[in-house]
């Protein structure tokens, strides 16, 4: 190969184009496979939800639907502003690209401190941690805690996902700030983007499975 | 290596580009990383041996000849365990598919050399993690880690291991993403997914499962170790949990898993018989989809391990009807492989003899599996030898005898040198002869009635177990023949040169040791896969 190689592209690839389908079918890929990492988790969801709907239905009560409507507002809006910063990338902006990265980073850090810092010491101070210690008076306890159980480990794994995401935006703020993308290479942005809306939409499903049980009553 | 051994024909290939330790743990070429994985799934298909080897000594007398019944139970375990997750299912798809994905598409490497290289040390880590059970005392739950037993009342050895094997499945849904990305999006100009080699075909069914699969293994090991750790009810049925669903989530990833170890033998056996056969394929398209075929429904059939778990008579019904759906591609390769044979100038070599091999034993693995899918007849079968007997016949004689096959077949092109076809034919004889008087039995025994993860039986059994200890011993020899004269051929072989079966396949028109960059251009590909008989190419 004679021609003059990028410097944006790997060994193994011909040109920036595979390299790029290749890096967004991988992206892909591996979000299915969160799809059904997740997916094992909610159903586990729906057969103890259909069994014990009226603990389920109870547990969610306890749960603050405000809180967690506040949340869901969060997510979507760091969702706009990490589209947005994918565009900014494609375009070559570094300047608004840096700031969008930072108002995603803001947004997703504000949804895990709510999550954790608000909604979950609450539950704990309110007797509702599993195996910590849960205490609840009332008809169907165990079925109550087999929700807390469920509602502690979806959120609790989808607020690891979050903190992952954003210490990937965090990296690559950083390579923002050293001039590492531009209109030709902005693919790990893309791909960062395509992550963050996944764990976004996740938590679509997540809130209202967990908070909108009894929202009829 | 001695200077005189440096084989004549070749220059600087993968294996003497770069020198010393660090060149190989630090390495992102496919072909060093599919030999780190040879070299560890070998370290634990020993171990994992060793641990079948004591099984079988203790079960020649009745009462149990060696082990304490609690150390009988361990060693079923590791046994299950190690050989499950630590050496099948890596075995082809990370050694050879490592080895032959990337050649095979025209490649200079896979799409994500160093997500590769990471796969290998997420593998290596679990493995430690399982070792450490091991060593630390052992578990006894089988490799199932059924609940309540693995949550309530086995040791906490069961958490170092279910977190090995947690950890392990990352390396495959790694090892998987980066087979389908290069085989979409990598393929040499002419390359069309029709002028595949049937092995690509398999190793991409492969990858859906194990994309598809793992992650639920994960998540149900994770809810393991949660309900463990926190005494919370999500499978014990003591505190509100059901144990049903640990099996029903258990058994989605875990009978594609068995895909995942049956589906890349097949792909090796159909380049291994069209090769010594000197003829194409018959009917290409019907094995390539077949493949394919497999992966879907083997997502579908799960509940054929929980036929007298209490699941429904209806759910029963539609689950052993989608089991004999399945069998319908496998048999579809069976038949296509042997009308390959029909009439094809058909030599003996030492691959072909494991690819026969595997296509008796796997189908007897296979119809024997259709005893196991009717309702009526499980009843009778489950947790029996007979159900011992059916998936050994299709992992070890099918799955493992193809790997074998694979490994004699590219073994020259791996290492650049010929092992000696003597010894290779004869072991490949053991093998065989040492398999089926180790498990035949074992259908006999089933069918009478013994129970499997016993470590004592009635008198009357012991005739068979016996047969099948012997067998046993003869089937490790079988095993380890081939260990030496490998070994021995990395130093003393002769080179192999590039294509020493006349083969086609474009991992076979670059030199043996192939350079570090596979090609010295890129391929063309003008013809369909299995071209043989147009001309004789390649005269030896
Ligand atoms: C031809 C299609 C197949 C059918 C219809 C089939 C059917 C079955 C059935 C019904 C069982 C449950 C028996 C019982 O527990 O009572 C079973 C067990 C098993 N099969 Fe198959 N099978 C097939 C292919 C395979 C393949 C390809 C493999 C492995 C590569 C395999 C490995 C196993 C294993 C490991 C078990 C036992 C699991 C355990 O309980 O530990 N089977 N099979
Ligand atoms: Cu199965």
């Amino acid at each position: 190969m004679s021609e003059v190689r990028s410097a944006a592209l790997a060994e193994q690839f011909e040109d920036l184009d595979q390299q790029h389908e290749a890096s967004s079918l991988g992206m892909w890929v591996f979000l299915a496979t969160e799809i059904m990492f997740f997916g094992g988790l909610f159903a586990g969801y729906s057969v103890y939800r259909g069994l014990y709907f009226p603990g389920f239905d109870a547990g969610s009560a306890l749960l603050n639907v405000k809180v967690g409507a506040l949340n869901t507002a969060l997510l979507l809006c760091s969702s706009l502003t990490m589209a947005l910063g994918v565009r900014a990338a494609t375009l070559g902006k570094r300047r608004e690209l840096a700031t969008f990265l930072v108002l995603t980073i803001l947004l997703g850090l504000t949804f895990v401190g709510i999550k954790l810092g608000v909604e979950w010491h609450h539950d704990y101070l309110e007797h509702l941690a599993p195996g910590i210690n849960f205490a609840y008076e009332g008809p169907n306890a165990r079925a109550v805690e087999l929700f807390f159980v469920f509602y502690f480990f979806m959120t609790g794994v989808h607020a690891l996902h979050m903190v992952v995401g954003v210490s990937i935006l965090a990296v690559l703020l950083w390579m923002t700030f050293r001039g590492r993308f531009g209109p030709e290479r902005y693919n790990p942005v893309e791909m960062a983007g395509l992550y963050w809306h996944f764990v976004d939409i996740i938590w679509i499903f997540l809130y209202p499975l967990l908070y909108l049980i009894g929202a009829h009553h | 290596m001695s200077t005189t051994a440096v084989a004549p024909t070749t220059g600087v290939n993968y294996l003497n580009a770069q020198y010393g330790i660090r060149s190989w743990l630090l390495t992102t070429d496919h072909k060093r990383i599919a030999l780190l994985y040879l070299g560890s799934v070998t370290f634990f298909f020993l171990i994992g041996g060793a641990a079948a080897v004591l099984m079988r000594l203790h079960l020649i007398e009745p009462q149990g000849a060696l082990l304490e019944p609690a150390t009988y139970n361990k060693m079923f375990s590791m046994h299950g365990i190690i050989m499950v997750f630590f050496f099948l299912i890596p075995s082809i798809p990370a050694v050879m598919g490592n080895f032959l994905v990337p050649m095979m598409v025209g490649a200079r490497d896979l799409a994500f050399p160093r997500l590769n290289l990471l796969s290998w040390y997420v593998y290596i880590v679990g493995g430690l993690f399982t070792l450490y059970a091991v060593v630390a005392g052992g578990v006894d739950t089988g490799w199932t880690f059924y609940t309540p037993l693995s949550t309530t009342y086995a040791n906490g050895n069961v958490m170092a291991a279910a977190l090995g094997v947690f950890i392990t499945g990352f390396s495959s849904i790694l090892t998987g993403l980066n087979f389908v990305v290069t085989i979409h999006k990598m393929r040499a100009p002419g390359l069309t997914w029709f002028r595949l080699p049937l092995f690509l075909w398999a190793i991409y069914a492969t990858s859906i499962i194990m994309i598809l699969g793992t992650p639920v293994l994960a998540i149900t090991l994770l809810l393991v170790a949660l309900e463990r750790t926190f005494h919370v009810g999500i499978f014990d049925p003591a505190l509100g949990g059901d144990p049903i669903l640990f099996q029903h989530l258990f058994w989605f990833y875990s009978h594609p898993a068995v895909y995942i170890m049956i589906l890349p033998s097949m792909g090796v056996v159909s380049e291994l018989v069209t090769c010594f056969s000197r003829k194409r394929i018959f009917g290409y398209s019907f094995v390539a989809f077949s493949s394919v075929a497999i992966a879907v429904i083997s997502f579908l059939v799960w509940g054929h391990h929980m036929f007298v778990s209490g699941q429904s008579v209806y759910a029963g019904l539609v689950f052993s009807a989608l089991s004999f759906a399945v069998a319908i591609p496998s048999a579809i390769k069976v038949f296509n492989w042997t009308a390959t044979l029909y009439k094809g100038s058909v030599s003996y070599q030492a691959p072909m003899l494991y690819a026969l091999g595997f296509i008796g034993l796997f189908t007897m693995g296979g119809l024997t599996g259709l005893f196991l899918a009717s309702l009526a007849t499980d009843i009778h079968l489950h947790d029996t030898y007979f159900v011992i007997a059916h998936f050994h016949y299709i992992m070890v004689g099918g799955a493992l005898m193809g790997y074998l096959g694979g490994l004699h077949f590219w073994w020259p092109k791996m290492t650049g040198r010929l092992y000696p076809d003597g010894w290779a034919r004869f072991s490949a004889l053991v093998i065989f002869i040492g398999f089926n008087l180790t498990f035949f039995p074992q259908y006999i025994l089933g069918y009478l009635g013994m129970p499997r993860r016993y470590a004592v039986y009635p008198e009357e059994f012991q005739v068979l177990n016996v047969m099948s200890s012997a067998g046993a011993s003869i089937l490790a020899v079988g095993y380890l023949i081939p260990l030496v004269y490998f070994i021995w051929s990395i130093r003393y072989g002769p080179p192999a040169g590039p294509n020493p079966w006349g083969a086609k396949g474009l991992e076979w028109e670059t030199p043996s040791p192939p350079p570090t960059e596979n090609f010295e251009e890129v391929p063309v590909v003008e013809e369909e896969a299995y071209a043989y008989g147009e001309k004789e190419a390649h005269v030896v």
